[in-house]
């Protein structure tokens, strides 16, 4: 269309981050389900125990949680672009 | 009464004005009197965003409901409260930058400024704030119904005069501090959390033998408790997974949350607060469950699920400690209630009245008008709070979910989608709260359809409603 020189170029940024969003999202959640009800399905007898949690609940929950922190840690720092937001701030 | 237990709440309580106070000062800076009582000037940085978005959504649910739930249902409880682990990043990364920019350029002060300049139209707005009244006040009583029995289990007092103290100490620093006093009261709540969570799960573990010695009780009275499918197998792991929606995901949605996503400073303060909140809304949603169904053997027979956490920390602690712990759950509740008062009183003062009545209202009475909205809706919310109902975290969950049913698809598409228009808009707040509330009667009564959380179908109708209005009427590209 006309405007596309008028698109903004810190909007291009902010889809690509959103879209990282969605992907550690999605990411996170078949972790959390894949382990939870993969490992948690069997017997209660057949159960394995990790630090004396249950093994499902120790890889869906604990270790999940610990991964998405890095993921998250790896993300702001090498993937997030640091842009302007006022538009005076431009020269900076 | 233990003197030993309510004197660190008093002082917690005190430093809280103290801040408040301190806080308020600094409003008198520059940028005008609503961007700085409602959003505290755009200036909030990483740690205090992190933190203030972890306190306004870990809520009496968080430390006193969810805890009290695992006690009863076990590990499948905790896998479900660990669904909210995803809402530390993905609230930022959602809305992100694109958000915080078109605030500004919009001069958007609330969620409903944003939405009203999106869609140039007077009937969201209207719309929105509507939702928002309805929704937030349901919640907010819930929570204030949760602060009043925290201080009545501790103190002995009558519920009554419990609840009025709790809401002079809420009122008092939200209506002379604003936006900034909630955050800064925010950060240093968020840090008691955090301190709280850690010294029980450690007590609680010491009084239980250990985890490994916990487990075997816990096998021992009832195997499904370790479970993922709760104590009497009823939790499907399609019901659990569709909290995904309700606490994960969905929560981008909540006005709440969106307000805290045009308050910060530079995207230097948002990556920061992307790594905090995601490892501080984690470390506590896990171990506050975690301690909740550790509680199980050290503290049997319990049968109040909110009451677990405060006898819990009397049980294991020493006074003194338990008064420092059970400051958090305080610290949870009140972060919430400011947030949302603050929030209601915004979508009165500055988008009906500021909007609809008056827009040319000089400063002086946007400013009283400000104060004195907030009061009155303390008292209001008070005077409903006296008669509390049974179930606490599921009236807070019934607002959460009707208002991410309304406000998903117009905040998200509205950002990211350019033939987004306002019919879309309005069909899909409609067909959502709607679809919301005619679900919730309809599981109430025949139990969930298809087995997952009332949230999830309304959350496909208004996505629905949205693409086909914005196409089928007036289909004009957005210039952002």
């Amino acid at each position: 269309m006309v405007n596309k020189s008028n698109t903004d170029w810190r909007f291009k940024i902010a889809h690509r981050e959103a879209l990282i969003g969605v992907v550690l999202a999605i990411f996170n959640f078949i972790w959390w389900f894949g382990f939870a009800y993969g490992l948690g399905s069997r017997p209660v007898e057949e159960y394995t125990y990790v630090l004396g949690l249950p093994a499902w609940f120790f890889y869906s929950c604990v270790v999940g949680f610990i991964l998405i922190s890095i993921l998250v840690i790896i993300i702001a720092k090498f993937f997030l672009t640091e842009v302007p937001f006022e538009e005076e701030e431009e020269e900076l | 009464m233990n003197i030993g237990v309510i004197a660190p709440l008093v002082i917690f309580l005190v430093a809280i004005f103290a801040i408040g106070l301190i806080s308020s000062r600094k409003m008198e800076s520059d940028k005008g009197f609503l961007q700085n009582y409602f959003l505290g000037g755009r200036e909030l940085g990483g740690f205090v965003l992190a933190m203030t978005m972890v306190a306004t959504y870990g809520s009496a649910s968080s430390f006193l409901g969810g805890p009290g739930t695992a006690y009863t249902v076990g590990f499948g409880w905790v896998l479900l409260a660990m669904t909210q682990v995803v809402t530390g990043y993905f609230v930022l990364l959602i809305l992100g930058k694109k958000f915080a920019i078109l605030a500004r350029k919009y001069n958007a002060v609330t969620m409903i400024d944003f939405l009203k300049v999106r869609y140039n139209s007077p009937a969201v707005a209207i719309l929105s704030a509507i939702a928002i009244i309805i929704f937030l006040f349901s919640a907010m009583t819930a929570q204030w119904v949760g602060g009043g029995r925290l201080i009545e289990s501790l103190t002995g007092l009558q519920y009554t005069s419990a609840l009025f103290i709790f809401a002079i100490s809420v009122l008092v620093y939200v209506v002379i501090g604003g936006f900034r006093a909630v955050a800064v009261t925010d950060a240093v709540q968020g840090a008691i959390m955090v301190i709280g969570t850690l010294i029980l799960l450690v007590g609680v573990i010491i009084a239980g033998g250990g985890v490994p010695a916990i487990m075997q009780d816990l096998l021992n009275e009832n195997p499904r408790l370790v479970t993922p499918f709760g104590a009497d197998g009823s939790l499907t792991a399609a019901y659990v997974s569709s909290f995904w929606i309700l606490v994960g995901v969905g929560v981008v949605a909540l006005p709440q949350m969106a307000v805290r996503a045009m308050s910060y400073k530079n995207s230097r303060s948002m990556h920061r607060a992307l790594v905090i909140g995601t490892i501080v809304t984690g470390f506590i949603m896990l171990n506050m469950h975690l301690i909740g169904i550790f509680a199980r053997p050290v503290l049997p027979g319990i049968d109040v699920g909110d009451k677990v956490i405060p006898l819990l920390a009397l049980e294991v602690l020493p006074p003194w400690l338990a008064g420092i712990v059970l400051a958090a759950p305080m610290a949870a509740i009140m972060s919430t209630v400011d947030s949302l008062l603050l929030l209601v009183s915004s979508a009165i003062v500055k988008d009906v009245y500021l909007n609809f009545i008056k827009p040319d209202a000089k400063e002086k009475t946007v400013k009283w008008l400000s104060f004195g909205v907030t009061g009155i809706l303390g008292i209001i919310v008070f005077l409903l709070a006296l008669q509390p109902p049974e179930l606490l975290i599921f009236l807070n969950l019934f607002s959460f979910g009707g208002l991410e049913a309304a406000f998903i698809w117009p905040v998200v598409m509205g950002l990211y989608w350019k033939y987004g228009n306002k019919y879309g808009a309005i069909a899909s707040m409609i067909t959502g709260m709607v679809s919301y509330i005619a679900l919730h009667y309809y599981n109430e009564a025949f139990g969930n359809l298809l087995g997952v959380h009332t949230v999830t179908f309304p959350i496909v109708f208004s996505f629905v409603a949205y693409i086909a209005f914005s196409l089928l009427i007036k289909k004009k590209e957005f210039l952002f």
